[in-house]
């Protein structure tokens, strides 16, 4: 049975980064975009990921069944995906907006919310969507209101300006590979929940770009091959997770631990005996030899300062790197000073997930000026049992 | 005699066959290379019951079973497969038709592994049976030649690295990384700091076997990630080091190729915390007669000797290492050691310092046997010839791959490198879809192939290319041609990249079954018990 994708594009989104406009929010920009010439570009980086899909899912399949490969394509009318669909010469069914579709243009956010709503309640194994941090936060609205899980993975083909969410593929080429392998359940290829960010609403604060963390959505998670292994290769993650879940207990011992949100602390959790939330910050229990007690889900920053000194486990946010000040604010300035400061703070990352910030430093923005400086510099990021990696963070 | 032959010879021309098509075709730019495909089953399930290679002679009846004790007799005989010698020789030359060994192939794409050409000659005198015939229980007087061939060896690396002694006990690179992080155990637990210091630092682009070694000896490891100029970052390793740290276990240049020119202000920064230094020249092939461990103030170095010093990999099997050290580390060396006292060589077993067996006995013999002759056949010159030959070779790769469209050189911008370089593929990947291992996949259809590198990959889609002093400019050519038309595919003909290997034996490993120990199966047991699911006792 071949695989079913949805597809939303948003067709405006990069429209404002050709030009200079830094981004595509809100229609005054829109026009401005416009009147400088920008060209849409969201549908034809659709298309691009959506032929890698076809070409990869084709050359997979046994040769007999080469033909019934082609995935079935759901998204929504013209230039939100039946364009791409068709430019990729892919067959589609328009479950949204047909014959209703504002002019080329036209659409809104609400359109893609709607679009993505309409495609998930249909139930696809992959939603593909086209477009940028905005059209992300779309998607997230969009599959929230389903409750609990969301219904579907999603994996984004980045064609916005500011690209500070995790959920984008690193090229809609890329899109297009991990998309298939996801589809064909290839090597192991599991979910993993990436961030959605965006640009703060304040825009820029302090001669710096400020972004929040608005949330998760489970994206396919493309291992690096492994193929050609030498001996000495790292451990794949799940072994990771263990050794690092090892050394927070030998540090902790017997004592409290506020374990910040995101899918590192969350695994290593698991691996303590311990089911967190994943958003928000946790109070545990650990004692030597026995699994770790959640004493409080989701605490406040209120709730952290009553629990009392603690050790603290936070771990960098995919793509960005912000260690401190995004999703975690919490773990406030006075709740760090108060359980004494970079002592007692374990940063948790794998070596893979470290490698893959390319060589740019962790990052801080706790609003403290004083304690940044001191938490500026090296620090040592637990990657495993016994092992740390020093490295490289600034404000 | 023939007929025909009778008729040829009989006939006035020497040849019917014209100039022209007695002529040798020319060749193509890039050679037509197939491997071959035997489709050969396992030799267990070769042959059949009774078949025999070699009669074995009845034992002499004098020789009855009491005589073998109970413990070593077998309940039923061995599983052994039956086959004829004509048989077992086709099956095992079969198999080596499916491989692309050293010998075949121009091997510069296994960087960090220094894949170098070994002489066939050592081959010899290691099959002497003056070398092949001994014993290692024999007397010392009758093995006094061996024995004088280690304790030579021994002074070759001395003067190579500027250490006062050496172990060649060691059976390859990792255990000698892990004699030497067991001497800095003992060295310091000698001296009642081991409770204290019980950190060792390493870097991202040092062998993974430094980290790997520390922590099986129960050390805590810090590793530092590079600079923004490729190089390790000396601010972290003033933030690592204390009063906790051991030592300082790191490769120079790293398998980037990049010299690190302030490893004395490293060894230093770690000495004024009253940690030790030891220096992994498991490759020393870019610094051979150049500069020396000692020089550059590091208390410990070791090297692989089938690396820079040319015996065989042997595939993960016995290959050999060697450790050096300064006299103050000397009492802690591995066991037993080689004596001279002016007449007679001695094996010194009794040393109660010594960290302990790397292996039993000597080590591995045979493969000191090849380094020693092949650094007496080179002497000090030629070994510094070697290195500057490699470093060159290097540099003119550098040189021609750089060119190729899609490739860059990370870090250390426009920087001559030493003896390996790590290239990245990335643009190429983002221009084509197509991933550097699938590259190194295809260069496999044109008798040759490449790695990529340790994980996890700190440069993204990478290739390490290694030419040692062995290969001329005409393979360095053949080598940059094949990666050049490689990386045109991928622009032009993606889909012919993404499917190969077309012209090798087989296709493509599944990468998750390298990942789950549960199917690993390294003997026909195993095989039999965890993939046929027989049960066996």
């Amino acid at each position: 049975m071949s695989s079913r994708i949805g597809l939303v594009v948003n067709p405006v989104a990069g429209l404002g980064g050709r030009v200079g406009l830094g981004g595509t929010d809100g229609p005054q920009v829109l026009q401005r975009a416009r009147e400088l010439g920008a060209e849409p570009l969201a549908g034809v980086r659709a298309a691009l990921a959506l032929r890698e899909v076809r070409a990869r899912l084709a050359a997979a399949a046994p040769t007999r069944h080469a033909g019934t490969s082609a995935p079935r394509l759901l998204t929504a009318a013209g230039e939100m995906g039946a364009e791409a669909a068709a430019s990729a010469d892919l067959d589609a069914r328009i479950v949204y907006g047909a014959g209703a579709l504002p002019a080329e243009g036209g659409t809104s956010a609400a359109d893609t919310v709607a679009a993505v709503r309409a495609i998930a309640a249909e139930g696809v194994d992959l939603l593909l969507f086209a477009g940028g941090d905005g059209t992300a936060r779309d998607v997230l609205a969009a599959l929230e209101a389903f409750g609990g899980r969301p219904p579907c993975p999603v994996l984004g083909v980045p064609t916005g300006v500011k690209m500070h969410s995790a959920v984008f593929a690193v090229s809609a080429r890329a899109a297009g590979e991990a998309a298939a392998a996801w589809l064909r359940r290839d090597g192991g290829v599991r979910l993993r929940d990436a961030e959605v960010m965006d640009r703060d609403d304040d825009g820029v604060r302090d001669g710096r770009v400020a972004s929040r963390l608005y949330g998760w959505l489970p994206v396919p998670d493309v291992p690096v091959r492994v193929q050609q292994r030498k001996t000495g290769s790292t451990a794949p993650v799940p072994e990771a997770f263990g050794g690092i879940a090892a050394e927070v207990a030998e540090r902790v011992g017997d004592g409290l631990l506020f374990l910040g949100p995101g899918t590192t602390t969350r695994a290593v959790a698991a691996e303590l005996g311990a089911e967190t939330s994943l958003t928000g910050v946790d109070v545990l229990a650990l004692s030597p030899g026995k699994p770790a007690r959640v004493l409080l889900a989701d605490a406040s920053e209120e709730a952290l300062l009553g629990a009392g000194p603690a050790w603290i486990a936070v771990s960098p946010i995919g793509g960005q790197g912000f260690l401190l000040g995004r999703g975690n604010q919490q773990i406030s300035p006075r709740v760090l000073r108060a359980c004494g400061g970079r002592e007692r703070l374990l940063v948790l990352c794998t070596e893979a997930k470290l490698a893959a910030l390319g060589g740019r430093p962790l990052l801080l923005d706790t609003g403290d000026e004083t304690l940044d400086a001191e938490l500026a510099g090296h620090v040592p990021v637990v990657t495993g049992r016994r092992s740390t990696s020093l490295y490289r963070v600034t404000r | 005699m023939t007929a025909h032959h009778e008729q040829s010879t009989a006939s006035s021309p020497v040849s019917t066959v014209s100039a022209e098509d007695a002529r040798i075709a020319p060749k193509p730019r890039l050679r037509r290379f197939h491997q071959a495909s035997w489709d050969e089953d396992l030799i267990f399930d070769l042959g059949s019951p009774g078949e025999r290679g070699v009669l074995v002679p009845r034992p002499d009846p004098s020789l009855t079973p009491p005589e073998i004790p109970a413990a070593l007799r077998r309940a039923e005989p061995p599983a052994l497969p039956e086959m004829a010698q004509q048989q077992v020789l086709r099956h095992y030359l079969r198999l080596s038709q499916e491989n692309l060994g050293a010998d075949l192939n121009i091997d510069v794409g296994q960087g960090t592994c220094t894949m170098k050409y070994s002489p066939k000659v050592n081959d010899q005198f290691v099959r002497d049976p003056r070398i092949a015939a001994l014993h290692p229980l024999q007397d010392e007087d009758t093995v006094q030649g061996v024995l004088g061939i280690v304790h030579a060896l021994e002074q070759l690396l001395k003067e190579i690295s500027g250490m006062d002694r050496v172990s060649l006990q060691p059976g390859a690179g990792s255990a000698a990384i892990y004699a030497n992080v067991a001497m800095i155990r003992a060295y310091f637990e000698a001296r009642g700091e081991l409770d204290q210091r019980d950190e060792v630092i390493t870097t991202i682009f040092s062998h993974p076997s430094n980290a790997a070694c520390a922590k099986t000896a129960g050390f805590k490891v810090i590793t530092l990630h590079p600079d923004a100029d490729g190089y390790p970052d000396i601010e972290a390793l003033k933030a690592a080091v204390g009063p906790r740290t051991a030592a300082l276990l790191i490769t120079n240049p790293e398998d980037t190729g990049i010299y690190n020119p302030r490893i004395e202000e490293f060894v230093r920064i770690v000495h004024e915390a009253g940690g030790l230094c030891s220096y992994d020249q498991a490759n020393a092939n870019g610094i051979l007669g150049i500069t020396r461990a000692r020089d550059a103030g590091f208390d410990l170095c070791h090297f692989n000797l089938h690396k820079t010093f040319s015996t065989p990999h042997a595939c993960g099997g016995p290959a050999a290492g060697a450790c050096a050290v300064t006299a103050e580390l000397a009492p802690y060396l591995p066991r037993p050691t080689v004596e001279f006292d002016g007449t007679t060589y001695r094996i010194d077993d009794d040393r109660p310092e010594s960290v302990g067996k790397m292996r039993p006995f000597l080590g591995v013999v045979p493969n000191l046997v090849r380094a020693y002759a092949w650094i007496m056949s080179l002497g000090a010159e030629g070994l510094r010839a070697a290195a500057e030959t490699a470093v060159l070779n290097n540099n003119y790769l550098l040189h021609k791959v750089r060119q190729i469209p899609g490739v860059s050189v990370p870090y250390a911008e426009g920087r001559p490198r030493v003896e390996q370089v790590r290239y990245s593929w990335q643009q190429l990947y983002e221009d084509t879809g197509v991933h550097s291992e699938e590259l190194g996949l295809r260069a496999a259809d044109f008798g040759t192939h490449y790695w990529t590198s340790h994980h996890p990959y700190v440069v993204p889609e990478p290739m390490t290319l290694e030419p040692t002093e062995s290969y001329t400019r005409a393979d360095l050519d053949e080598y940059a041609a094949i990666l050049t038309e490689v990386a045109r595919e991928a622009y032009e003909s993606p889909e012919t990249v993404r499917t190969a290997p077309h012209r090798s034996t087989v296709h493509r490993a599944r990468p998750e079954s390298l990942e789950d120990p549960a199917t690993w199966a390294v003997s026909w047991r195993a095989y039999r018990r965890k993939i046929l699911g027989e049960g066996l006792r």
